[in-house]
């Protein structure tokens, strides 16, 4: 239990209270219930949870799963600096978001999710973890040649097994060579690196 | 194409089986709600978004019912240790249970999404005609009484103009429970999403174990009852097609609509005048007759006891009911109880239904019933089923005639039977029979406060006392008199004498009886029957 990174199911939380307080506000606004413009404050909110928690933040051990297209948000959340970093900031901004939705029963269920999610988040700033961007691997270039610098040492056709592990009795064999250091070869060897 | 149809048929076929059945379900239930004339005035006020939420209920219950199946391992292990002799492409599904418990799962979530948004739109139409005040077929509707005579008659659930709905979602157990198993399953689907599971296990497994509270809450979400439609009595008195047009005139006591009734929830607790609570009550397998009594119990006031109340409603009614009066100790707890009104209201224990069957009621032609006091109790029971079998055209009732004679000290403790013989009255009035009842009532505590009243309204059609067209006598009925007129006006009948009340009326009344009965076999007879009703 000491291994789970409650911010990961914290962000999750998040990300769907973002779409509900956004479905809520939604048939709030559109059926102009009473006091619909909390449904359209709550649109607003929704919209702004759920790009602050688009962005998953990477794991502390591992490699994490990106959210599709997520690169273009986190550089934005990079620039926020300590505001996206910590998670405390994070729980006050949701548990603050989450209040003025609290007012309209169209709106209720995405509040109360809301508030879950800030608890859990303070559960993950109390245990010191941090929002970490996921950065991009730099791509490997496949280099084709860049391994091989010398020639193999000791290339097949090799000679029975004696003549390599003795090196004193000798067998004029035209394909054995003196074992142990680099191959002499009789043509010269030159790499072709495109 | 072949390939993948040889190895995946059997799972296709159950995919459009469950799908099939969703969509059946959903379907019905929606016809169900959107045409059914028993919801007509409850879609006056909602509209279409009843039908959409109780369809959508109506899948979610279905596919709830579905979605722990395929998890349960133990009975995976045994279907495919059992069917080792069916193929092996039966058993194949077997291995894909996960998949299918997702889907099922994706399956609630959209149908609870679409369930919650058709129920905001429905409190907020029953909000709105709860303040409407333009005199609309809704706003007429939504302010049907939650208390008083009709006790339970309501179909707005918002009981007052003032009530937000969020007052009104967290005191409903419906709304409640809602909030509660909806948050319970978005908990479960958030830490249910792959990176959780792979990566922080633990979180997932035991979030997931509030599917506890989601079967719990889903079945009590239900039991309140807010969801009504009109009762079959009421349909078939003032039908929605011939009565809806005209609701302006519904209290007008002329016009032959009268105010529609909503099927309550059991039981139903009625307070009538002078502290008299009826009490109507549904039990599954109980069925009475006229006339019997019930022992009732209610551990909450006292463990032991159990008291007799007579049946007060007919067997043609489907509840059954007792009216109890306050005469003790137990009874008068009881009714404290049962006025709050305080859910959940407190438990009865019934015992029952016992007592002599008073059949033989309905095989005279001519009936005289005698209640005195208390005794006018089982006939409320007897004359409503009479009332029944007349209104259905029962030909097994031989009674042509009732003469009821109402004895007691002052009316104020049986305003509820005087209530009764109101709506009797009425109801004869209607199909033209007005002849077939006589009652007369006979106070026997009268003073001459009361007697001077009655002299000067002598003119009214109707009594000052009672209401009722017939008026009110005073004293003790003189029999020989009644005997002799009723021997005069049936001389050819066999009349049957019933009477409930004390031991010196029923030796009088048995005098009587043999008095007035002419030798001749052919001509009048009367047969007394005294009842331990």
């Amino acid at each position: 239990m000491g291994q789970i990174e409650w911010a990961m199911w914290a962000n999750e939380q998040a990300l769907a209270s973002g779409l509900i307080l956004v479905a809520g506000g939604i048939v709030a606004t559109a059926g102009r219930f009473t006091q619909w413009y909390f449904g359209t404050y709550a649109i607003a909110a929704g919209v702004l949870v759920c790009l602050l928690e688009y962005p998953r933040g990477s794991r502390a051990k591992g490699s994490t799963l990106e959210r599709c297209g997520q690169r273009y948000l986190t550089a934005v959340l990079k620039l926020l600096g300590p505001l996206s970093r910590n998670y405390y900031f994070r729980a006050a901004l949701h548990l603050a978001l989450s209040v003025p939705a609290g007012f309209l029963l169209a709106t209720i269920l995405g509040t109360v999710c809301l508030v879950i999610a800030s608890i859990i988040y303070l559960l993950a700033a109390v245990r010191g973890e941090q929002w970490t961007p996921i950065e991009p691997r730099p791509k490997e270039r496949p280099q084709v040649g860049g391994t091989i610098k010398q020639p193999p040492s000791n290339p097949p056709p090799r000679p029975p097994v004696e003549a390599r592990k003795k090196p004193g009795e000798e067998d004029a064999t035209p394909a054995g060579g003196p074992p142990g250091g680099p191959r002499v070869n009789p043509i010269p060897v030159t790499d072709e690196v495109v | 194409m072949g390939n993948w149809v040889v190895n995946h048929w059997f799972s296709v076929l159950i995919l459009v089986i469950w799908f099939g059945l969703n969509v059946f379900l959903f379907v019905q239930a929606f016809l169900q709600y959107e045409t059914d004339d028993k919801y007509y005035y409850t879609r006056e006020i909602l509209g279409s978004a009843l039908a959409w939420a109780r369809a959508s209920a109506r899948c979610l219950n279905y596919n709830s019912m579905l979605i722990l199946v395929p998890v349960c391992r133990n009975l995976l292990s045994f279907v495919r240790g059992t069917c080792s002799f069916c193929s092996r492409t039966l058993r194949k599904p077997l291995d894909h249970n996960l998949t299918f418990h997702k889907l099922v799962a994706y399956m609630i979530c959209l149908l609870t999404a679409v369930h919650i948004i058709a129920h905001l739109f429905n409190f907020e139409r029953y909000s709105r005609s709860r303040r409407a005040t333009d005199g609309s077929l809704a706003s007429v509707l939504s302010n049907l009484s939650h208390h008083g005579k009709e006790g339970d008659a309501w179909l707005n659930p918002i009981h007052s103009p003032d009530t937000t709905l969020l007052y009104v979602t967290f005191t409903s157990i419906a709304g409640l429970t809602g909030v509660i198993i909806t948050i319970a399953l978005i908990l479960m689907v958030t830490s249910a999403v792959e990176f959780i599971r792979k990566h922080y296990f633990e979180v997932f497994w035991y979030t997931h174990h509030l599917f506890i509270i989601y079967i719990i809450g889903l079945v009590i979400h239900g039991v309140g009852g807010i969801v009504r439609g009109q009762t079959k009595k009421s349909m078939e008195e003032s039908h929605p097609h011939e009565c809806a047009e005209s609701f302006e005139k519904w209290d007008d006591p002329d016009h032959h609509c009268r105010h529609p009734q909503f099927e309550g929830h059991f039981p139903q607790v009625i307070m009538h005048p002078s502290k008299v609570l009826e009490l109507q009550m549904k039990k599954r397998g109980f069925s009475m007759e006229v006339g019997q009594y019930v022992f009732v119990n209610c551990p909450s006031i006292s463990f032991l006891e159990w008291h007799p109340f007579t049946l007060t409603s007919a067997p043609e009614e489907d509840f059954f009911s007792i009216h109890v009066r306050v005469a003790g100790d137990w009874t008068e707890k009881l009714i404290k109880a049962f006025e709050q009104q305080k859910l959940p209201l407190p438990r009865i224990e019934v015992d029952g239904p016992f007592g002599t069957v008073s059949e033989d009621v309905f095989q005279y032609e001519v009936a005289m019933l005698i209640g005195a006091g208390i005794g006018v109790t089982p006939f409320a029971s007897i004359l409503k089923s009479i009332w029944y079998k007349f209104q259905r055209a029962d030909h097994k009732l031989k009674t042509q005639k009732i003469y009821f004679y109402w004895i007691c000290r002052e009316t104020g403790a049986f305003a509820w039977f005087n209530d009764l013989l109101n709506s009797l009255e009425k109801e004869m009035e209607e199909l033209g029979k007005v002849g077939f009842l006589n009652y007369r009532l006979f106070l026997t505590g009268w003073d001459s406060n009361i007697v001077g009243h009655a002299a000067i309204n002598f003119d009214k059609a109707t009594d000052i006392l009672t209401g009722l067209k017939q008026k009110t006598s005073f004293g003790r009925p003189m029999w020989d008199n009644e005997f002799s007129t009723i021997a005069t006006a049936h001389p050819k009948s066999v009349v049957g004498v019933f009477l409930c009340g004390p031991q010196g009326l029923a030796k009088s009344l048995r005098k009587c009886c043999q008095r007035h009965s002419s030798l001749d076999p052919r001509k009048v007879q009367f047969y007394f029957n005294k009842e331990n009703f």
